[in-house]
Parts: C-alpha cells; sequence; structure tokens
C-alpha cells in the first residue's frame, strides 16, 4: 500500500515522530493557556513569546553566562536548566501578573488580549534587537545525544526527539493529574467556577490566580528549554507557533485539561500525516481542520456550550 | 450634530485639501495615513460600534491588496476595476471567515479570526501568484477612468483623498443609520437585542463583510500608493497595528482611528531608522493604552469636555 503512493514506511514513521515531537509541543504550550484562562480569563498572547524567552534564558545561561563574568568555561548545565528556567519564568510571570494583569479582571476580556499583545511585541523586540533574527544553537546534553538505531523497521531514533516527546507528557499528565485529582486542583477548579464563595471559604484566591499565572508561564518556558536544542532558538520561534496553538485552542474547545493535551498531540500527528501524504498543505491543514470544527461543533470538540 | 463638530470637520477637510499647497509633509505619507485611517475606520466600526475584536483583519486588507496589485499589473486593468475586484475579493472573503467566526464570542472569536487569517497568509506564502517573499512589485498606477494621470503624487493624493471621505461617509452614514443602532445594542447587550427579536447573527455577519469589504478598499489604495503588495500586508503584525491605530485613538469613536492611524504611521516612520526599536515601542503603546487610557486620545478628549460641561 505505501509503495503504492510512493511513501515508504520509514518516510511516514520519521514524519509521525516529527509531528508527534510538534504535537507535544501544542499540547503543552495550549495546556499553560487553558490554565491561564481558566482563572485569568485572560487570552494569554504573550505565551509565544514567553516561550521563546525560556529557550532564550537557556541558551544565555548554557553559553554566554561565563563569557559574561570572565569564566568562559562556566556554564549552566542542561538539567539544572530544565528546572532554573521555568523558575525564573514563573517569576517573570508573577511580575507580570501582580503588576499589569490584576488590574484587568474586571474588564472587557479583549484588554488581556491587548495587552499580552504588547507585552509580547517588547518581548520578542528585545531579542531581535539584542541577537537579530538569525537563530542561535544550542547542544543537546550529552547523556542524549545519539541515536537508537531501530533496524527492525529501519529508521533511527534520535535519543534527544524521544525525550522530548517523554518529558513533555510526564509534565501534561502530571498536571493533568494535580488539577483533576487533587485537592489542589479542586481548589483551583473551584476558582474557574466561583471565586468569590472560595475566599468565602478561607482560600487566598487573588494568590491562588497569581500562582495559576506563574505556573502557566512556567509551562511555556519549560517548552523552551525543551524545544531549544530542536529548533533554532530565535526571536521569532514563538510568535510562529502561537498561533498554531491558538487554534489548537479553538478546536479543542479549552473546556478541559485533558482536551488541550489530547487535541494538541493530535493536531501534531495530523500535520506529521499531511507531510507525509501532501506537503504543500501541511501549513494549513490545522486551520482547515479548525474551521470544520467550528461548523459542526462551534464550541470544539471538549468544550461545552455556554 | 453641533456646530462646533461642524465647524472642526470643515477645518479638516480644509487642511487635507489644501495639503499639497506645502512642503512640509511629504505627499506619499499623507497618503499612507489617509490609506491606514480608512483601514481603522473600517476596523472600528466592528470593534467599536459591534463590539466585535477581529485579529485577522490583515487578510482583508492583504487579500485586496494582492488582487489589485495582479489585475493591474498583470491583466493591465484600469485602477478603479482593480479596486472594485480588490473590494470584492475581501467582502466575499470576509463573508465566509466571518460566517464562521460568528459561531463564537468574545475571545474564541478573536482567535478564530487571527487563525483564519494566518491561513490567508500561509496561501500567499505558496500560490504562485503573489510572487512569496518577494511580492507584486511595480504596480502601475494607471489612469484613472482612462482621463486622469496617477503617476503624479497629487492627482493620486486627491483621488485617494475621495476614496477616504466616501469611505469615511459611509461609515458615519451606517453608524448613525437604525441599521447601526442595532448594531451598537449588540455591542452593549446582546441577549437583550436577541430578546427584542432582531437576528443578532444575520447583523454582526452584515457588520463584518462591510467592515472587510471597506478594509479592502484600504488594501487596495495602499496598493496604488506604494505600487506593491507584499506578505507584511497578510502578516499578522498588521492586524495588531490596526488593533492599535483604534485603541490608542478611541475605539467606538468616529474621529479616533484617523487620529490612531496618524500617530501610529508617523511613529514608524520616525521610528524606521531604528530597527526593532519599532516593534518595542509599539508594545509599550499598547500595554500603557490598556493600562493607563483605555478611551484613547480621542476618548479621552471628549470625556474631558463632557465632564467640564
Amino acid at each position: 500500500m505505501f509503495e503504492l503512493l510512493g511513501i515508504t514506511p520509514q518516510g511516514l514513521v520519521a514524519q509521525l515522530l516529527v509531528g508527534l515531537i510538534n504535537g507535544s509541543f501544542y499540547a503543552i504550550l495550549s495546556l499553560g493557556l487553558a490554565i491561564i484562562f481558566g482563572l485569568l480569563n485572560i487570552i494569554n498572547f504573550s505565551h509565544g513569546a514567553q516561550y521563546t524567552m525560556g529557550a532564550f534564558v537557556a541558551w544565555i545561561g548554557l553559553t554566554q553566562v561565563g563569557q559574561w563574568f570572565g569564566f568562559p568555561e562556566f556554564s549552566i548545565n542542561y538539567w539544572f536548566a530544565l528546572i532554573l528556567v521555568p523558575l525564573v519564568m514563573g517569576g517573570f510571570g508573577l511580575i507580570l501578573e501582580r503588576t499589569m494583569l490584576k488590574r484587568l479582571y474586571h474588564l472587557d476580556h479583549l484588554y488581556g488580549l491587548l495587552l499580552t499583545f504588547g507585552l509580547a511585541l517588547i518581548i520578542e523586540g528585545m531579542f531581535r534587537h539584542w541577537y537579530g533574527i538569525s537563530g542561535e544553537s544550542y547542544p543537546a546534553p550529552e547523556l542524549l545525544q545519539g541515536a537508537i538505531p531501530l533496524e527492525s523497521i529501519g529508521i533511527i531514533l534520535p535519543k534527544y526527539r524521544l525525550w522530548v516527546v517523554v518529558a513533555s507528557l510526564v509534565v501534561c499528565f502530571s498536571t493533568w493529574y494535580v488539577i483533576e485529582r487533587t485537592k489542589l486542583g479542586a481548589y483551583l477548579r473551584a476558582g474557574t467556577e466561583n471565586p468569590k464563595l472560595l475566599q468565602a471559604f478561607g482560600i487566598n484566591v487573588p494568590l491562588m490566580i497569581s500562582l495559576a499565572y506563574a505556573y502557566g508561564v512556567g509551562l511555556a518556558g519549560f517548552a523552551g528549554v525543551l524545544a531549544a536544542p530542536i529548533f533554532q532558538v530565535n526571536p521569532l520561534m514563538g510568535s510562529n507557533l502561537i498561533i498554531v496553538v491558538f487554534a489548537v485552542v479553538v478546536i479543542g474547545g479549552m473546556g478541559s485539561i485533558m482536551g488541550s493535551i489530547l487535541t494538541g498531540l493530535a493536531l501534531g500527528l495530523i500535520e506529521g500525516l499531511t507531510k507525509v501524504f501532501y506537503p504543500e498543505a501541511s501549513g494549513v491543514v490545522i486551520f482547515v481542520i479548525m474551521a470544520i470544527v467550528l461548523l459542526i461543533r462551534p464550541a470544539g470538540l471538549f468544550g461545552r456550550e455556554k | 450634530m453641533s456646530s462646533k463638530i461642524k465647524l472642526l470637520y470643515s477645518i479638516l477637510v480644509l487642511i487635507a485639501l489644501l495639503l499639497p499647497l506645502q512642503d512640509f509633509i511629504y505627499l506619499v505619507f499623507a497618503m499612507k495615513v489617509l490609506c491606514f485611517a480608512l483601514f481603522a475606520c473600517a476596523f472600528n466600526l466592528l470593534l467599536g460600534f459591534t463590539g466585535l475584536l477581529s485579529f485577522g483583519h490583515a487578510a482583508f486588507f492583504g487579500t485586496s491588496a494582492y488582487i489589485t496589485a495582479h489585475l493591474c499589473k498583470e491583466a493591465g486593468l484600469s485602477p478603479e476595476l482593480g479596486i472594485v475586484f480588490g473590494v470584492l475579493s475581501s467582502g466575499i472573503l470576509g463573508f465566509l471567515i466571518g460566517s464562521l467566526a460568528i459561531r463564537r464570542q468574545g475571545i474564541y472569536f478573536a482567535m478564530v479570526t487571527l487563525a483564519l487569517s494566518q491561513m490567508i497568509y500561509f496561501l500567499a506564502v505558496q500560490l504562485p501568484f503573489t510572487g512569496g517573499e518577494d511580492g507584486i512589485q511595480g504596480v502601475p498606477r494607471g489612469m484613472l477612468f482612462g482621463l486622469i494621470d496617477l503617476k503624479d503624487d497629487v492627482s493620486m493624493y486627491y483621488f485617494v483623498l475621495a476614496i477616504f471621505f466616501l469611505g469615511f461617509a459611509l461609515i458615519v452614514r451606517t453608524v448613525h443609520s437604525p441599521f447601526g443602532q442595532v448594531l451598537k445594542a449588540i455591542r452593549e447587550n446582546e441577549p437583550r437585542a436577541v430578546s427584542l427579536g432582531y437576528d443578532v447573527d444575520r447583523f454582526k455577519l452584515i457588520s463584518f463583510v462591510i467592515s472587510a469589504a471597506l478594509a479592502g478598499l484600504a488594501g487596495s489604495l495602499k496598493t496604488l500608493v506604494f505600487q506593491l503588495a507584499t506578505l507584511t500586508d497578510v502578516h499578522w503584525h498588521m492586524s495588531g497595528e490596526v488593533v492599535l491605530m483604534t485603541l490608542l485613538g478611541g475605539m467606538g469613536t468616529i474621529l479616533g482611528p484617523v487620529v490612531g492611524a496618524g500617530i501610529v504611521v508617523g511613529l514608524q516612520n520616525y521610528l524606521a531608522n531604528i530597527g526593532s526599536w519599532s516593534t518595542i515601542a509599539t508594545g509599550f503603546i499598547f500595554v500603557i493604552c490598556v493600562l493607563a487610557f483605555r478611551r484613547g486620545v480621542v476618548g479621552e478628549i471628549t470625556h474631558f469636555f463632557k465632564n467640564k460641561s
């Protein structure tokens, strides 16, 4: 059958793997958006820029910091960056929420969108000013360099890519577990339903909201660190991705955490498949699917009609 | 309309008509401002008067720009016909995107329009007639009605000014018509408009199509002025820029988008030399507008005078 269509099984598997990797990024970013939207009612337009920032902070830590302080050999370990960068980004998110976003909660949703859009422009513009639009490279850690040959199906599996898929799945599903299955998650969900009532029970809702935003931004930063060794680190990496993630969010419906994870992964795979069978359409396939889903189910696949 | 406002408008029209007589303001710059002012007014019809935030208006601006450029350059159409076809194509596209997008509300509406316009961007990158990264360059301005040579900047300026007045008058007329009142009712309280028996979705769609077609008109004009259509016209940064113009000038005011367009285009002209700083400055203006003066320049001034009297 494959020979009939002029496609080798190797090519198919390779593209599916690429699709799965893209899908894990879609999943992790749309999960962050869903958490932020759930509690703050703000579409975080700067999510893409925060993902870029995560990648840049990791790159700076790994290759630049040592030179700045005159110790060229010094660099921050990848594994350390994987924890440190999301924390830094989370702190950055916390400051944004406390100083700016907080003032907008009583207003129309569109102001949140516009404010974060402005922030995205500032972040993107700054990195473009400092580093230009050509990409910077970032090596994968030694442990994950190289590839696993799978001779039975004739492809080589790069270790780092496998790690990206595993790591993002672990993060996505543990986030899902915390939100859907633990007491902390119950508070979060109650906060999205009825913040005033929750406040009356003695929960510090404003703090919870700040931390939720910080966590969402942290997730974007985490995705940035994961992405850095695969894609080039450049100022536009996030703005190109974020619109696809918005489409993912519209398709999934943002009603459920699991919905955003599954839709993200599925759309990555569909995009990969399109690259095999009809490469010209791979850029638009997600938007076409979005149009179809909107025609059939305006609230999205996992969304609830309000 | 009070006599003071009539006076203000008369002065503005007079200034616009006499502009080619001086040398301080470069005419091409004035034309650019007019094109973007029309674009922002069209966008404001949707955001300011219907309450729909479309984040994909670059799709209409750009599509029309490409269609006009292609028809005028390759098919040798006259400029007025090129504009007619450009506006038609963006109107049809507005109908398609609009009928999909109005199925969702609020933020989702914005995201759907953004994503669909990104689809148009991908098409513009890949379709052969758009010239990919290079765009369509060297579009002839042509002879208007076969009589007036638009190569001359002064006649082009008056042509652009006339079209701008037409578009602006159409928007003012729409806003003050019974149809416009229904749109405002939808903006203020959609459930109530539904309960009054209005077919809200139809009104929204009509407003979307008018706005898209006028945005297309602005795109076509821009193509003729600069004689080119490129990917910048369809990129989502353009959609963001028109939001900024409207927000900065004052959404829901008649003159706001014109003022906003003047400020943004002016800033870009002056900041163009310092590269990425113009993006950063745009971002800061966004943040400051949203945090500090949400009514915009015109909105704040009107508010100030209302409070005084």
